[in-house]
């Protein structure tokens, strides 16, 4: 490539395709021919044609397109971000989180909060564990970080609430002891996949 | 005598008033349901059987709004402006013949208010004063929107008006009266005796203008919310809203029944049909016409409504009313 070709920078308005052109009419008999050919060619009645089978098959076909929302509700994705959960250890129903703090401070706006202390046998014990939802993001470090698969992200979509405190209540993301039971294992943004025992080599302690 | 035709009169009033208000109220349901269904999605269906009391639910809403005035806004003007689009769509009403005559205990009730000999002229002048509303309305809420609006009002009335009253002219000068009671008798002869078979192009010219004069969609410049927010209705809320709306459906009540009066036989009987089911019938076609082709068609540009209306439909009318001339002089 030449200095000359370096230096012209209207590089924007060369080599343009232009993806649909249409034939605009130039001189007055054009613009009268295609007024002519537009009104008597029957587009409008095209249109009318098409809303009226729209309708037909919505109300004899049952071709709808609504969802009844708060009724009906569609399926997302296994792995979308929505409103974290903390899992908790199946067995025991304790917290499954180690109070490490890597979410804390991954979080890139700073909305997980947690205060921890050494207990009586010298684990670490969290007492306190917030996000503020109002500042998450959602970006799912905090889920990819975690090395417990405490914090995932569940499949609670809808955030509304009339309380500020509500977004940032760790019993509001804690699985409760009574439905420890309905918590699946390996689901939502953060947990590792079904498949991961025969992916991942057993630790030395195991054989 | 004389009182009984003043009772009789001051009875029709109120029934035209209440049934016409209730049916711009059931208007705007049917409107969203046929829109919904053309562009599948429900409409109101959750209150009430099939979302029927959508229309209690909103009329309670709007009586009880808050009455707004915007601070700057030219009060008295303001708060009459919806007054007049309500008040005129009802009086164009009184001159037109909803019905045949039918005997009511003995008694022979003309379903007219008032059968003046200029009934045609009379209905299309009331109801055009009625753009006054929103182009008061417009000018006075101290809004550039509304301000925007009501320009867009001004020009549609110069836009339509000649049209409406060019188109009607022709089949006028075939029936030889303007009285709408003579114009319906003039095809009484049956269903190739409409006025729409001899005069189809007057026919389709007055349907335009119809669209314009009530603001439905491919002309609803007045309050085209993707360009000027609520055009001249944006400072309005509660009551005062309410009545632009019922105004506009009742006008779109006078513009159907003229259009089936006129064109497609009125109150005629048809076929098997008694008059009174065959108008209605034809009036229920119209209405539906007119909310398909708002689902349907896209909106035109204020200057383009011009354009149509001077330098295309006028001629049209024109030339029309030339042919009809001649073909009644040979
Ligand atoms: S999703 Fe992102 S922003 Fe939200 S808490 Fe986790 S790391 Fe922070
Ligand atoms: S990263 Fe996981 S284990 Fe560590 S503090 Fe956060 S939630 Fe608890």
């Amino acid at each position: 490539m030449g200095l000359e070709e370096f230096k012209d920078r209207n590089i924007g308005v060369k080599n343009y395709i232009t993806v649909q052109d249409d034939n605009y009419p130039k001189t007055n008999g054009e613009v009268f021919k295609q007024i002519v050919k537009r009104s008597l060619k029957g587009e409008l009645f095209t249109g009318l044609k098409i809303t009226f089978n729209m309708m037909r098959e919505a109300l004899f076909k049952g071709k709808m397109h609504t969802v009844q929302y708060p009724a009906e509700k569609l399926p997302i994705g296994p792995r979308y971000r929505a409103v974290h959960k903390l899992l908790a250890l199946l067995e025991s129903g304790e917290n499954r989180c180690i109070g490490c703090g890597l979410c804390e401070k991954i979080c890139i706006s700073n909305c997980i909060k947690m205060d921890t202390k050494i207990d009586e046998n010298s684990r670490k014990e969290v007492l306190e564990y917030t996000i503020n939802m109002g500042r998450c993001i959602f970006c799912g470090y905090c889920a990819e970080v975690c090395p417990e698969l405490a914090i995932v992200h569940g499949q609670r979509y809808e955030n509304a609430s009339e309380q500020r405190a509500h977004f940032a209540l760790k019993e509001d993301l804690l699985t409760p002891l009574d439905k420890l039971h309905l918590q699946k294992e390996y689901e939502g943004f953060g947990a590792v996949s079904p498949d991961a025992d025969e992916k991942i080599q057993k630790t030395p302690l195991q054989y | 005598m004389e009182t009984s035709i003043i009772i009789e009169t001051i009875i029709k009033a109120i029934v035209v008033l209440a049934v016409f208000s209730a049916l711009a109220g059931f208007t705007t349901y049917i409107e969203r349901k046929v829109l919904a269904y053309m562009q599948r999605r429900l409409g109101p269906s959750n209150v009430g059987p099939y979302g029927l009391l959508q229309l209690v639910a909103d009329g309670i809403k709007l009586f009880t709004k808050e009455d707004f005035i915007p601070q700057n806004a030219a009060r008295p003007v303001f708060m009459i402006a919806p007054i007049i689009t309500a008040a005129t769509a009802f009086i164009a009403m009184s001159a037109v013949p909803f019905f045949p005559e039918f005997e009511l205990f003995g008694y022979v009730v003309r379903p007219i208010i008032a059968d003046v000999n200029v009934g045609v002229l009379f209905v299309l002048g009331v109801a055009s004063v009625g753009l006054y509303g929103p182009l008061l309305a417009g000018m006075s809420s101290a809004n550039k929107w509304s301000l925007l609006g009501g320009a867009r009002t001004a020009i549609q009335l110069l836009s339509y008006e000649v049209v409406s009253g060019l188109a009607l002219l022709a089949p006028l000068m075939l029936v030889g009266s303007l009285s709408l009671i003579d114009i319906n008798n003039y095809q009484a002869g049956g269903f190739t005796s409409w006025l729409i078979w001899s005069q189809p192009l007057a026919f389709i010219l007055f349907v335009i203008a119809g669209f314009a004069e009530t603001n439905r969609t491919p002309f609803d410049l007045l309050e085209h919310e993707a360009e000027i927010v609520a055009g001249y209705a944006t400072e309005y809320s509660g009551l005062r809203w309410g009545m632009f709306f019922i105004g506009e459906y009742a006008n779109l009540f006078t513009v159907c029944f003229l259009v089936s009066l006129i064109f497609l036989g009125g109150f005629n009987d048809l076929w098997f049909i008694p008059g009174g089911l065959a108008i209605v019938l034809k009036v229920m076609f119209l209405i539906f016409f007119f909310l398909w082709t708002r689902a349907s068609w896209p909106h035109i540009r204020p200057d383009q409504l011009m354009w149509l209306c001077w330098k295309i439909l006028m001629p049209l009318a024109v030339i029309n009313i030339l042919i009809t001339g001649f073909v009644m002089m040979f």
